[in-house]
């Protein structure tokens, strides 16, 4: 496939692989978080970890979306999906992730209208289409999919599109990536940035890591070559003694980031004071929420939620596996009580959560690799 | 800590490969996309009330003895939606499906059954057109439509029309094909490209704005089957088509019968470029995308070269390529080489991208 195929060349991946290990030092054991699930998934879909060294472990971090929503906000929007006349759409993984009593999966089987969209557009589209019935959006995703909520939603106002409403669940980066480097049980060498996010941010936002903590950030692309080169470049900068904030992902990623985008996302949203996280806990001004003008479009506002808080489950460490501080297979119940077609955790939840990406793909990964180099 | 890692891998092994339990309070979409869920289901409760040994097999079609004859015996629903899709439609499926179940048990399709449940107000011309396309098919599979049924319910209650398909075939061949004979070296024959059915019919659907050529693979698979057959003889383990959950659903429910590992080659597994792309836009892997019009071959080495160039003589296997071997680990799992140097698990579908795809 044209433009892909180049950055999942296998030679220039053993050359890349033949470089991070001559940088490594032999003594040293290397923690490198990727941020973002989209990482993790490439890294188990590509098998990646198969041309690293083993000194250089790669820390499955908090960046998916699907897996950071509470239970408690599941819960609310499957009780506005049981309302009669509502159409409730979302992204396609979210549909699996369960509440407090079951998932917006079950409550379709039950009889509620739930839709899974690939935009919130198609989810207006769905509003136009039945004028009828009332259409909302359940938000979700980092600032990489906030912009997309923000046009539909001023798209909405512009048309007057009285039957559609978002109910916002979006997160920003910087606060969760804060929480992180305070936990006094992390310990990390560097972080790899997540690539999308930073197509809307960029990568000023990253400095304070190099500044107040001491470590190197790469923003990286998606694809396999890409994340190889980012973890050689966090190499390079750990041997030469560096910590300062890198863009492997120049295609795409400004600077400075998409400043138009960012406007958008400020006259749509306001930052909430504060927002639970599924397994971090509350975290303040880490979410967005729909701004006064666009009041008459919040989900939340127009229905009666239960805003009934969920804890998570005991047995369940997704707050740890989140955090880095333990891997997917450590967990008690991994594998047994919870397993992808079971997900108790939000981990084994979306195929981009650290426990799921695990599970489908890094089991033997490793050693078959080796046995096999 | 590494061997922690290896006590929690072995009881996911150990958890695998229990026999499924069907325990879920309701009936989801995802227990008829083909995957995990829909083998909970068949084996969790289907096969504990009907228990016999032809049904054991779990195969798409069963082998019955009658009068001395083994006849092969499929039944196959299709609730395809659209009706129409680029490369066919339901009736053209309705045929090719039941066909090509009966061909992988090594039996000659001969007569098939037809029930039909229609939507009130259903355009003649689309039900017309749609029996047209089976009388077609059948011709073209060398098959006979003999008896069937008809049904009739309420507005908005079958999507256009429903078609459930029965058919009978003679198990010609003396040798028996079953998942339980593959063994470690054997080879892995796919008989063309995988992943255009599905594909066509979700951007059929038009949902995603997704516009490129490419047109369901739905054909009969007997031409393919029989030239195996007459090839490879008793060297031929097993076929099997990869429709719903595709390829590697089939590897994994082979990978658990015999209790091998199946190594699959990423790369040697033909994927025509569009197919590639829009998976990758729709975040899809091929590899669990439907065919309509696909075999996958588990051949012993000796044979694998003359079942390949076999494959390769009849019109729609010129593509036919060897995508992997037999070993003995992991037991009962699929184990990917990718392209990109590296190596995965590829577990069964969980969950259910593609709805409605026959």
């Amino acid at each position: 496939m044209k433009f892909v195929d180049e950055y999942r060349d296998a030679d220039l991946a053993r050359t890349l692989g033949t470089q991070i290990a001559s940088l490594a030092d032999a003594q040293r054991h290397y923690k490198i978080m990727e941020v973002c699930g989209g990482h993790t998934h490439t890294i188990y879909k590509h098998g990646i970890e198969a041309h690293l060294p083993d000194n250089v472990e790669l820390v499955h971090g908090p960046g998916c979306p699907v897996c950071v929503i509470p239970m408690g906000r599941v819960d609310d929007g499957i009780a506005i999906a049981k309302r009669p006349g509502v159409i409730f759409t979302c992204f396609g993984d979210m549909m699996r992730v369960p509440g407090g009593d079951g998932s917006l999966l079950d409550a379709k089987a039950e009889g509620a209208d739930v839709r899974f969209v690939y935009s919130p557009l198609d989810a207006l589209k769905i509003a136009r289409e039945n004028p009828d019935r009332e259409v909302v959006f359940y938000a979700i995703g980092f600032e990489t999919t906030a912009p997309s909520t923000a046009l539909t939603l001023m798209r909405a106002k512009a048309e007057d599109i009285r039957n559609f409403s978002v109910m916002c669940n979006h997160v920003t980066i910087v606060p969760p990536l804060k929480a992180l480097l305070e936990s006094p049980d992390l310990r990390l060498d560097a972080f790899i940035g997540p690539g999308h996010v930073s197509t809307v941010v960029g990568c000023r936002p990253y400095e304070f890591i190099p500044a107040d903590y001491g470590q190197p950030v790469v923003v990286a692309g998606f694809e396999p070559l890409d994340l190889l080169q980012s973890i050689y470049m966090i190499m390079r900068q750990l041997d030469e003694g560096r910590s300062e904030v890198e863009n492997q992902y120049g295609r795409v990623v400004f600077y400075d980031g998409n400043t138009r985008a960012l406007e958008i996302l400020s006259e749509v949203f306001t930052l909430r004071p504060h927002f639970e996280w599924r397994g971090l806990g509350f975290i303040s001004q880490s979410a967005l929420g729909l701004s006064d003008d666009f009041a008459e479009w919040d989900a939340e506002l127009r229905y009666d939620v239960p805003g009934v808080r969920v804890a998570d489950p005991k047995a369940c460490q997704c707050g740890e596996v989140l955090k880095g501080v333990i891997k997917p297979w450590e967990c008690k119940v991994f594998g047994t009580a919870c397993t992808p077609e079971t997900p108790i955790g939000t981990c084994m939840v979306s195929s981009e959560g650290a426990c799921a990406a695990y599970y489908n793909f890094g089991r033997f990964a490793k050693s078959t690799a080796r046995a096999g180099a | 800590m590494a061997d922690l890692e290896e006590e929690v891998l072995a009881r996911i092994e150990r958890q695998r490969k229990l026999r499924p339990r069907f325990r879920d309070d309701r009936i989801t979409m995802a227990h008829g996309a083909g995957g995990k869920a829909t083998h909970t289901l068949v084996a969790g409760l289907f096969e504990q009330a009907f228990r016999n040994d032809a049904l054991a097999e779990l195969a798409d079609a069963a082998i019955v003895e009658l009068g001395g004859l083994r006849i092969a015996l499929s039944t196959d629903a299709f609730v395809v939606k659209p009706l129409r899709f680029p490369g066919g439609s339901i009736g053209e499926l309705a045929v090719n499906g039941t066909v090509n179940d009966l061909s992988m048990a090594g039996a000659r399709p001969a007569a098939l059954a037809a029930a039909f449940v229609i939507e009130e107000g259903l355009d003649s011309a689309v039900l017309r057109a749609e029996v047209d396309a089976m009388a077609r098919a059948a011709q073209g599979a060398g098959v006979s439509i003999v008896t069937g049924d008809t049904k009739v319910v309420e507005r908005t209650k079958a999507d256009g029309m429903y078609i459930t398909t029965t058919g009978i075939g003679l198990g010609e061949s003396r040798y028996e094909f079953s998942g339980a004979s593959v063994r470690p070296g054997d080879r892995i024959l796919c008989s063309g490209y995988v992943g255009d059915h599905g594909t066509a019919i979700m951007l059929a659907r038009g949902e995603l704005d997704l516009d490129a050529d490419i047109t369901s693979d739905t054909a009969p698979l007997w031409p393919l089957a029989s030239a195996l057959i007459e090839s490879a003889g008793e060297e031929l383990r097993v076929m099997r088509d990869p429709t719903r959950g595709g390829v590697a659903t089939v590897l994994n429910e082979l990978a658990a019968d015999a209790d091998v590992g199946m190594v699959l080659e990423e790369d040697a597994v033909p994927v025509h470029p569009a197919v590639q792309g829009a998976c990758e836009i729709l975040g899809i892997d091929p590899m669990y995308v439907a065919n309509e019009g696909k075999l996958l071959a588990v051949v012993a080495p000796a044979a694998a070269g003359a079942a390949l160039s076999a494959l390769r003589s009849v019109p729609g296997g010129e593509d036919a390529a060897l995508v992997g071997e037999v070993a003995e680990q992991p037991a009962g799992m699929v184990l990917v080489k990718t392209a990109f140097g590296g190596t995965r698990i590829m577990d069964m579908l969980i969950g259910d991208p593609l709805p409605r795809i026959c």
